[in-house]
């Protein structure tokens, strides 16, 4: 099965740091993806090629093998690919529904009762009156995820959805991930915590300097020699690490 | 006919002289700091008024009053950094700088109107009115004084910016403000400082302005417009970019005068427009690194 | 707790009309109260700059995009119904049925300058519109044989007494204003009015939404020509003459940024506000002192006090106020109620973070 979103030797330089470097990553549709490696890797540099935020020097970015490298933001979402960000992005001066609002493609009465759905499946629905600006970090993350939802996008991008969120919100934030994966939503992950990654993802790719280092199931990249190099910086055998320092 | 253009091109080059040292500042200011410092227009025709003051009240030769004016500009321009423009924060911070400025620069215009009324002066000297006749072009002393005092500025800048402590200082908050304060660069003071450099260029670009245009406390605004017009073509933050963009605008505009004196500013505003669209970063400029 | 709310929204609910129907009858009733002309004179001002600081908050506001050439589509307006008066020998009461060519030129105006300048950025955008106003002014001048240079353009003759003169003026800018109003009032919930305020709180989020962001600016900021435009050409009628300063006025955006922003930016009664207070004041300077640029330092310096200590303008500050004072004393949240809330919450048990973005 070739992969629903799929990058070619992308790569990206910021004056003389390259930021990727001939990155190739594969998606599978239905797949729920992870994204991890050291900071600087390029993780949330690839997330920006991907959608539109920043141009590929080099390389190019499939969408069920159709070209998509360099379309606009705006493009890009048409297309199905909707994503969120590792500092929160939500239009503060709007009301959580207003929120909903801007990015649903409907007619109003059918808007926003698909807004509230959608609220309600994260849960905040009870905050839709009150700015956005108002909501607490966590609550801000789960309002990210509802508006890129209510366009219904095939493939979702998220960038550090567990970041600086306490653990129940973790929790019901991977819930809901496998909830809309069961529906046939395809997800590319990004993430630090390590647990929720494992946990969740069928296929995790690790970024290091800008390239891929490997790229398997969760198990096999957990014991993986070129991982532990990558976040630890030197040559390590896995087994003479104690399960207990792991990252 | 060929003459007249010669002429017009060598008056070009002298007149953006002139009109670099006035727009090396406000590029500075733009480039170091986010600031669209709409007064400057304004802040020249108070040096050029002060320049009047001197001149005539204490019968100071105009160079050597630059002595005087320029650190009374230089505090001037602290003044108005301080008081205004360093509380401004937020995503919106350089359109606010833009909006503070021009306030700023109404209370300025105001208080000369106030002053010295509407009539239109201008600063004199022995060697304002005379000039050289060199291969059958004349060019005016004061011009020939003014283009060696710009070059003279420039160059001064420059080692500021790139051969003292302070210039390095001033170069880490360019880049990057957060990074330069986490080094130890007092941001405020640096702040404060190259607004003030930026201002007290002012000074020299007054008195020379002043010498070779009547001017007015209104003709600040046509001023401000040739000014940004200048910077955003030559980049924003490029203080050769300056240099070279005044030099070939006022060529440009001496040019079209030949043809047509009342529609000759209009070259600034329509290359003003055109540049912003095609290309916003200016012919010298750097990319603009930081976000909107 | 939740009956007690909506009582007390619906009993706002009814406050807020009962507001807009006493302010309706006094709008409407206020020459017959207030017959002399100088005083309707202060009024058509105050009703002119609500249309159009209305108008230009229905795009500047909303958007985030802070014009400085309104000017241009103000100007543009007076000079063609001066023109058009001119050129199609259309005296006495006819040259209202110019007015709508006000509006279509001011329109027609803003979808070229629209189209090339909301292309960049925020703050080269003020710069643009600066140019391009200088550019109008510069034309005014300049095009002689068409807008009459230096001389301006002047009005036909109207067969009104002084005093209906200002009578009939003060209901066609109240008719202005209350247009600019309403469009307002009807943009900013409507969806397109959220994707506009969303350019604003943040335009590469809203693009990455699907909003079409070009489309979205270049409607608002058509509308709000449109309005300015028409008002330009009533102000042309009402002083019977325009002049390349007047007419294209440097002061002009700058009070109306001004008034904007003293009422409270993206508002829709803030623009109100805001003009109501001013220009009565300006006005007032301006016929005190017609030599004097005092008007000028004052605007100035009115400014840097508004955006320095109260930036986000009175409507927004003055309802944190009240809100404050309602609840003075009394904890938002009582403590039986919060345990009651907790399991609903587990959700979102973070610390609050901080608060709205200005």
């Amino acid at each position: 099965m070739s992969a629903l979103l799929r990058t070619e030797g992308v790569r990206k330089a910021y004056g003389g740091v390259h930021a990727l470097d001939s990155c190739t990553v594969e998606v599978e549709e239905g797949m729920v993806a992870g994204l991890i490696g050291p900071n600087g890797s390029g993780k949330t540099t690839l997330f920006n090629v991907i959608t539109g935020y920043a141009k590929a020097d080099a390389g190019q970015v499939f969408l069920a093998d159709r070209q998509i490298t360099n379309a606009t933001p705006d493009k890009v979402f048409a297309f199905g690919i909707g994503r969120t960000f590792q500092l929160t992005r939500i239009f503060a001066s709007l009301t959580v529904l207003e929120n909903m609002l801007v990015a649903s493609p409907n007619g109003r009465a059918a808007a926003r009762k698909r807004a509230m759905d959608q609220l309600e499946f994260v849960g905040i629905a009870g905050h839709h009156a009150e700015l956005a600006g108002t909501l607490s970090y966590g609550q801000r993350k789960l309002l990210e995820l509802a508006y890129v939802l209510v366009a219904d996008p095939a493939v979702i991008l998220l960038d550090e959805p567990a970041g600086g969120v306490n653990l129940s919100l973790v929790n019901t934030i991977a819930e809901r991930i496998r909830e809309l994966n069961a529906a046939g939503k395809t997800f590319l992950i990004v993430e630090h915590n390590m647990e929720f990654v494992m946990g969740l993802c069928d296929q995790v790719t690790v970024l290091d300097s800008g390239s891929v280092v490997a790229a398997g199931p969760p198990d096999i990249i957990r014991t993986d020699r070129r991982v532990l190099n990558a976040y630890l910086g030197e040559d390590l055998d896995p087994e003479d690490l104690d399960p207990a320092e792991e990252a | 006919m060929a003459r007249q253009i010669y002429q017009a091109i060598v008056d070009g080059i002298l007149v953006g002289g002139v009109y670099a040292l006035m727009a090396v500042g406000l590029t500075l200011i733009f480039g170091v700091l986010d600031i669209i410092n709409i007064a400057q227009g304004v802040l020249v025709i108070l040096g050029a008024y002060l320049s009047y003051q001197l001149s005539v009240r204490l019968h100071l030769d105009l160079f050597l009053g630059l002595l005087i004016t320029v650190p009374v500009m230089f505090v001037i321009g602290v003044v108005i950094q301080w008081a205004f423009i360093r509380r401004l924060r937020g995503r919106e911070r350089t359109s606010m700088t833009l909006l503070v400025s021009y306030a700023v620069a109404l209370i300025i215009e105001g208080i000369l109107y106030e002053i010295y009324g509407p009539n239109a002066k201008q600063l004199n000297a022995s060697y304002v009115q005379s000039s050289v006749h060199v291969f059958g072009f004349y060019l005016s002393y004061i011009y020939l004084y003014g283009f060696a005092l710009a070059v003279a500025i420039v160059v001064g800048i420059y080692a500021l910016l790139y051969r003292s402590r302070f210039g390095r200082s001033v170069r880490a908050t360019m880049q990057d403000e957060t990074a330069a304060r986490l080094i130890g660069i007092d941001v405020n003071r640096v702040a404060a400082v190259t607004f003030g450099v930026g201002v007290a260029v002012t000074a020299a670009g007054g008195m020379m302005f002043g010498a070779t245009n009547a001017f007015n406390p209104n003709s600040g605004y046509d001023l401000i417009s040739r000014l940004l017009a200048i910077i955003i073509l030559g980049g924003l933050g490029s203080i050769g970019g300056a240099l070279a963009a005044s030099v070939f605008m006022l060529t440009v505009e001496s040019l079209v005068s030949i043809w047509s004196p009342e529609w000759a500013i209009v070259v600034f505003y329509a290359a003003l427009v055109v540049v912003l669209v095609i290309r916003p970063t200016g012919f010298f400029g750097r990319q603009p690194v930081r976000a909107q | 707790m939740t009956g007690r709310v909506t009582s007390t929204v619906s009993r706002q609910r009814a406050a807020a009309i009962l507001g807009l129907v006493v302010l309706a009858v006094v709008a409407i009733v206020f020459p017959l109260l207030f017959p002399s002309p100088v005083v309707t004179n202060y009024a058509v001002y105050a009703l002119i700059f609500v249309a159009v600081v209305s108008a230009w908050n229905m795009f500047s506001g909303f958007s985030g995009y802070i014009s400085l050439g309104h000017a241009v589509f103000f100007g543009s307006g007076a000079y063609a119904v001066g023109i058009a008066a001119k050129d199609w020998h259309i005296t006495g009461v006819g040259v209202f049925a110019l007015l709508p060519l006000a509006a279509a030129v001011g329109a027609a105006i803003a979808v070229p300058f629209g189209l090339v300048a909301l292309r960049v950025r925020r703050h080269t955008f003020i710069v643009i519109t600066i140019a391009v106003f200088f550019i109008f002014q510069l034309m005014a001048y300049n095009l002689n044989s068409f807008t009459g240079g230096t001389i301006g353009m002047s009005a036909p003759f109207l067969p009104w007494s002084p005093t209906s003169f200002n009578d009939h003026f003060y209901y066609i800018t109240l008719g202005c204003a209350v247009i600019a109003i309403v469009m307002a009032a009807l943009i900013r919930p409507s969806r397109f009015g959220l994707q506009l305020r969303a350019i604003r709180d943040d335009e590469d989020r809203a693009r990455g939404l699907g909003v079409q962001a070009m489309r979205v600016k270049l409607t608002a900021f058509v509308l709000s020509a449109t309005i300015t435009g028409l008002v330009g050409g009533v102000w042309f009628l009402y002083l019977t003459q325009v002049l390349p300063p007047s007419g294209f006025d440097p002061l002009f955006d700058l009070s109306l940024v001004l008034m904007a922003f003293l009422g409270g930016l993206g508002t829709i009664s803030g623009p109100i506000i805001g003009a109501l207070i001013i220009e009565p004041g300006q006005l007032y300077l301006t016929i005190k002192y017609t030599n004097g640029y005092l008007s000028e330092i004052l605007l100035g310096a009115l400014f840097l006090v508004i955006v320095l200590f109260v930036p986000r303008g009175l409507v927004p500050t003055g309802g944190e106020w009240v809100r404050r004072l309602r609840t003075r004393g009394r904890p938002a949240v009582t403590p039986v109620q919060a345990q009651a809330q907790a399991p609903a919450r587990a959700e979102a048990s973070d610390a609050p973070a901080k608060g709205a973005k200005r």
